[in-house]
């Protein structure tokens, strides 16, 4: 039998019906209470409406997402205290796998293997009813509280509009406040794991080791499960070839950026007819909305052979991983942000300067390479750091055509890897959640988080010295 | 007289300087041209990589949109298959050996093949998953053709690959993936007339598949539509908000600034980042579904976000003054100005920067990864919490695949990834320019 | 129209027919005027009269807007400078300009005025070209408020010493003339006066050419001024001749208050 008040659709429907119903109570209410006093309603009628139903609705909504986050949680804990009671002598990576099974029968997605696990399905079943019945009722009690709450205070003197638009404003606030909670989130997720990362491996030896191999990662499956019962063979988790990997890349890409993007934007920003302008500039915005998926699939499997080929035509060894694909192809889609900004700051620079220079006598060329590109310096500074930042980040060109294993070295033509790259194939794959290796991901999530932090900031202070200049 | 004789001396250094100056001219003006040369050298060099990009994904692409399929004549056991009614019988459908029957009927088209192991490589000619579309096909119709129908099987991606001249012909046998004798088989059928190339319609039918043949976007666009569906309904309502408070609620000061600085910072942060945060905090510590597009709709969400907002601040700014000023006049709110009368005018600008916000979010793959999107699934997800994956993620699995065919069929997704990400853009453009007020 | 015909001074520099186009609209109308050598001439006028724009035609800085045409003749030397055969930067080092906001570069006092030097190759070596640096200051009455400060960034000068260090920046490149696009408008009336007395011993070296919205200014500093109306030369005399007893009775309404 569907219990009404267990069905996740029919409690939705009766709250959205009771919040329209008190809506229009409330409006009858304050309406008759305005023909009876004789006065007019401080608000219009409609304020009176939203105000209970708001009421209504809000406390039911808070209700409902704290049951929704919290409940399953709390329902799985129980459960599994049963289960552990039920198979006692079972050791904690099984314990997890068999509550795993256990959420799957519950759920009917497969049969139960046994008895055991059947009776603990529909014990968890129960539970889950129970759950959802005291769910609906926690709701409609809620429900009624507020609008009685608010239908008593409704009145010709309330002030419901103030009411409502000051509840807007702290939920418009609210919604700010999200991007703080967002990073927030960030720094707290990765520290939290980062930190119990650094409980099994010593700062030291994370930021200054020279050997990174969290070898048992990449083999998964059933070595990884029992990885935490073989002493020693945790890998070792130093990061220095990782991050010189990303610092290469970046070079590589920095090298084929910088010198096209910076003359590009030094020709649409001095030389280009404001048609010829207005040609190119979205033109080159283009290659910024190609998808780095896209850019990493050529990369992976036109560039790298290329590259490759003309090494062997050349007589040079060249990895089918090459950093110089990896860097030139992530070259490429760093163009436009280089020449867009730096054709933004270039425009910047006050006309006036130009002109003392021309009434000097230099040609076109010694005005702007004596005097237009120093005076935007610190904007270009600015750029070149945010291009930078946006090389470390990058993810998919370098998980598609840069290696896996770590490699310190100068020379494009081996294979690196990359900070990124590590990062997605610790945490993809069949790894448990918990091990030191999966973790690690976390501590070079966190690196890499700071390290762009800094870069922006940087950037930022850099653009910044460009506006004091000219006071 | 030494006066004059000053003055002349003078203009004759004057005269020696400009001749001194004039001479250095060449050399200055050669230096000016070149640094134009350089200019448009680096432009076309950029545009020219953007070129070679599109050439190359549209040339390895463009033969996806067909798949080779060749003709087979057919007896199906009636018998075998039919319930009571005359229908077909799901059951007996699901046991019977489609594949058996199918390999069987085309070995008897090429009676001369004896050998066990000829035998085996002609049927290696066929689809694997032949006999399955085979079912379906007949299952849909609910009837049996008659006797010796000649029926299309698709073939196998290897023989796919050669129909589209992908295959080198020249290459030792060794090294290819079908050997002469196949070869030979196939331009037999050509001759024949009785194997062509048809609409891939599977490409755009079908969800993820081990066989390329059988491969399709439909179960990754449908995640992605769904994911993008829960970004906007997250995001939109959010960033509006928060706009308006920054716009026109927030008190000058220190909160207010660091919100600000969150703002600025998030819309700079390396999105594998957004889905560590996704994989800690909503699998981790909420223990939301994986690969789910609410999930994946949840991260992209707060990476959008920031750029919904600062799109939604330039709109409001953009409103002249004049238009508040005159509501505030007549008696509204802060609140009433805000909704009823600048936002109206500035929903042209927010619409166009979520739009542009979602075709980035379309075209992020990282954060997907993170929180599981990438499994290999083989079917269309049904809600929002089905296992799913996305338009770039398969791409990217693909792109890892061995066969020359899922390289290709990359391609086209590609493509048909780019084709919605430009059609986003143009509108974004046109609706820009349509609603654009001078005012 | 009125041409000082006094065969004891030279014409250093003179315009023929000098007609300047905006797009379709025409800021100057048929200009012609002869300048005397060593000599301060003022153009004076109210605002958008043209007088600007005809300032700028004499070192063709009016190439470097780009919608404008300017058709006539500028004759320096038996040569028309406007003449798409003259190099405008062999010309701009002849002749050199101020402008009206000053815009040292954002690099020290010293490379200021060095730059000049430095692009056309004038000096051969470190020392000249410290020379030349250290006796366009003097000249520009600069040198005693920054010699032991060279190496300052040239933005941390007052306005008044800025627009100086400008001056000096032209001198050094060596011009005979030196055209000024109203260079005290920004400036406080001590820095003005200064500037005004700068331009007093130039004027022994130079030939000037300055634009100023103030009568009284062009009263105290030049010998010639000119007067124009929405882009034509109504008046060019003696100073003392066009202040005292001008000619036409536009120049008298201007002079008088009447309009401007």
């Amino acid at each position: 039998m569907t219990d009404i008040f267990a069905s996740d659709f029919l409690v939705f429907a009766a709250t959205i019906m009771a919040a329209i119903l008190s809506f229009y109570l409330a409006i009858g209410r304050v309406q008759k209470q305005a023909v009876a006093a004789d006065t007019k309603a401080h608000s219009l009628k409609q304020y009176y409406g939203f105000y209970v139903s708001l009421w209504v609705l809000v406390p039911a909504i808070l209700l409902a997402l704290i049951w929704m986050f919290a409940a399953d949680p709390m329902l799985m804990s129980a459960a599994k205290v049963r289960l552990v009671a039920a198979y006692p002598k079972l050791p904690e990576s099984f314990l997890n796998l068999k509550m795993a099974q256990l959420g799957n029968i519950a759920a009917g997605y497969i049969t139960a293997p046994d008895a055991v696990m059947a009776a603990q399905a529909d014990l968890l079943r129960a539970a889950q009813d129970t759950a959802d019945r005291a769910r609906g009722l926690t709701l409609a009690a809620v429900m009624c509280v507020g609008f009685f709450y608010a239908f008593r205070r409704v009145s010709p003197e309330l002030r419901a509009r103030v009411l409502c638009e000051s509840f807007l404003r702290r939920l418009f606030f609210l919604s700010a406040v999200v991007a703080i909670l967002t990073t927030v989130g960030i720094v707290a997720s990765l520290l939290f794991e980062a930190v119990r990362f650094f409980r099994e491996i010593s700062l030291v030896d994370f930021f200054f080791g020279t050997h990174w191999s969290p070898m048992t990662a990449l083999r998964g499956g059933e070595a990884a499960a029992s990885d935490e019962f073989v002493a020693g063979s945790t890998g070792s988790f130093g990061m220095v070839p990782v991050m010189a990997g990303t610092l290469l890349v970046a070079l590589i890409a920095m090298i084929v950026a910088v010198p096209i993007g910076l003359f590009s934007a030094i020709y649409t920003a001095e030389f280009a007819s404001r048609r010829v302008r207005n040609i190119v500039k979205p033109t080159l915005e283009v290659l910024a909305g190609v998808p780095t998926v896209v850019y990493g699939f050529f990369a992976a499997l036109t560039a790298a052979p290329f590259f490759r080929d003309l090494g062997l035509f050349v007589g040079l060894d060249v990895s089918s991983q090459s950093a110089l694909a990896a860097g030139g192809v992530m070259g490429i889609m760093i163009i436009p942000f280089i020449s867009s900004l730096s054709d933004d700051v270039i425009t910047a620079v006050p006309q006036s300067l130009r002109d003392g220079a021309y009434g000097l006598g230099s040609t076109r060329g010694e005005t702007i390479i004596r005097v237009v590109l120093p005076a935007a310096f610190p904007g270009l500074v600015g750029a070149f750091l945010l291009a930078i930042s946006r090389a470390i980040g990058e993810t998919m060109i370098v998980v598609m055509a840069a290696g896996v294993a770590a490699n310190m070295t100068i020379n494009p033509l081996e294979s690196v890897t990359t900070v990124t790259v590590q990062i997605v194939m610790l945490l993809t794959g069949d790894n448990e959640f918990d091990s030191v290796k999966t973790l690690s991901a976390f501590a070079l999530g966190i690196t890499l988080f700071v390290i762009t932090l800094l870069l922006n900031i940087a950037a930022l202070t850099a653009s910044r010295r460009l506006g004091q200049r000219y006071d | 007289m030494t006066d004059q004789a000053e003055m002349i001396k003078q203009q004759a250094m004057t005269e020696d300087r400009f001749a001194k100056i004039a001479q250095g001219l060449k050399k200055r003006h050669a230096k000016s041209r070149r640094l134009k040369a350089y200019g448009i050298m680096a432009i076309v060099t950029a545009i020219g990589f953007l070129a070679i990009l599109l050439t190359t994904i549209i040339g390895n692409g463009y033969t996806a949109i067909q798949q080779a399929e060749l003709q087979i004549a057919l007896t199906i056991p009636a018998d075998k298959l039919q319930n009571d009614n005359g229908g077909i019988d799901p059951d007996k459908a699901r046991k019977f050996n489609w594949n058996g029957l199918i390999k069987k009927a085309f070995r008897a088209e090429f009676p001369e093949v004896t050998a066990m192991l000829d035998q085996r490589a002609l049927g290696d000619l066929l689809s694997k998953n032949a006999g399955y579309d085979l079912r379906r096909q007949i299952e849909a119709q609910g009837v049996i053709p008659a006797a010796g129908t000649k029926l299309w099987i698709k073939t196998s991606d290897d023989v796919d690959m050669l129909m589209k001249g992908r295959l080198d012909r020249n290459i030792d046998q060794s090294q290819r993936r079908l050997s002469d004798q196949q070869i030979g088989w196939v331009d037999h059928l050509v001759a024949d007339d009785r194997i062509r190339l048809v609409f891939n319609k599977t490409f755009f039918t079908a969800a993820d598949s081990r066989e390329p043949e059988s491969a399709g976007i439909l179960g990754a666009t449908v995640g992605s539509a769904m994911a993008l569906f829960v970004t906007v309904l997250l995001a939109l309502p959010l960033a509006v908000m928060a706009a308006v408070y920054l716009e026109y609620f927030a008190p000058p000061g220190r909160m207010t600034d660091f919100i600000e600085v969150n703002i600025n910072n998030l819309a700079a942060v390396p999105s594998i980042v957004f889905g560590l945060l996704g994989l800690a905090v909503f699998l981790g510590f909420f223990g939301m579904p994986r690969s789910a597009p609410l999930v994946g709709g949840m991260v992209l969400a707060l990476m959008t976000l920031p750029t919904i907002i600062i799109a939604t601040r330039a709109s409001i700014r953009a409103v002249p003054t004049s238009i508040r000023d005159a509501a505030l006049g007549l008696g509204a709110s802060r609140m009433q100005a805000a909704i009823d009368h600048v936002l109206p005018l500035a929903a042209p600008g927010i619409l166009t920067g979520t739009i542009i916000g979602i075709a980035q979010a379309l075209g992020e793959t990282a954060p997907l990864i993170m929180i599981g999107m990438v499994a290999f699934i083989v079917d269309v997800p049904a809600s929002l919490t089905d296992p799913a994956t996305a338009l770039p993620v398969q791409i990217y699995i693909w792109s890892d695949s061995a066969e020359r065919a899922f390289y290709e069929r990359s391609s086209l997704a590609i493509m048909v990834l780019l084709a919605f990400l430009i059609t986003m853009n143009i509108s974004a453009v046109l609706l820009r320019r349509k609603f654009e007020k001078k005012w | 129209m009125d041409t000082n015909t006094d065969s004891a001074n030279l014409v250093k520099i003179q315009g023929e027919n000098v007609n300047v186009f905006y797009g379709a609209k025409q800021a100057l109308n048929n200009v012609s005027i002869a300048i005397q050598d060593r000599s301060v001439t003022a153009f004076i006028g109210p605002s958008g009269c043209g007088k600007s724009t005809f300032l700028r035609c004499f070192n063709r800085m009016n190439d470097v807007i780009p919608n404008c045409r300017v058709e006539g003749s500028i004759i320096m030397g038996d040569v028309d400078v406007n003449s798409p055969q003259i190099d405008p930067v062999l010309l701009r080092a002849r002749i050199g300009m101020v402008f009206q906001k000053p815009n040292p570069f954002p690099k020290t006092i010293f490379e200021n005025v060095a730059y000049g030097p430095r692009i056309h190759g004038l000096a051969q070596n470190k020392t000249e070209l410290q020379d030349m640096v250290e006796d366009s200051l003097k000249k520009a009455g600069l040198w005693g408020e920054v010699a032991d400060r060279l190496n300052d960034q040239a933005t941390g000068l007052s306005g008044g010493q800025q627009q100086r260090l400008c001056i000096a920046r032209a001198i050094a490149v060596g011009p005979d003339v030196l055209l000024m696009d109203e260079p005290c408008s920004a400036l406080d009336p001590i820095a003005t006066s200064v500037i005004e007395e700068l331009i007093s011993e130039l004027q022994q070296r130079f030939t000037i050419l300055i634009v100023t919205h103030s009568m009284q200014q062009a009263a105290r500093v030049s010998q010639k001024t000119a007067y124009f109306h929405l882009g034509t030369l109504v008046e060019y005399g003696d100073t003392k001749d066009v202040f005292t007893r001008p000619q036409n009775e536009q120049t008298e309404a201007y002079i008088s208050g009447k309009i401007g």
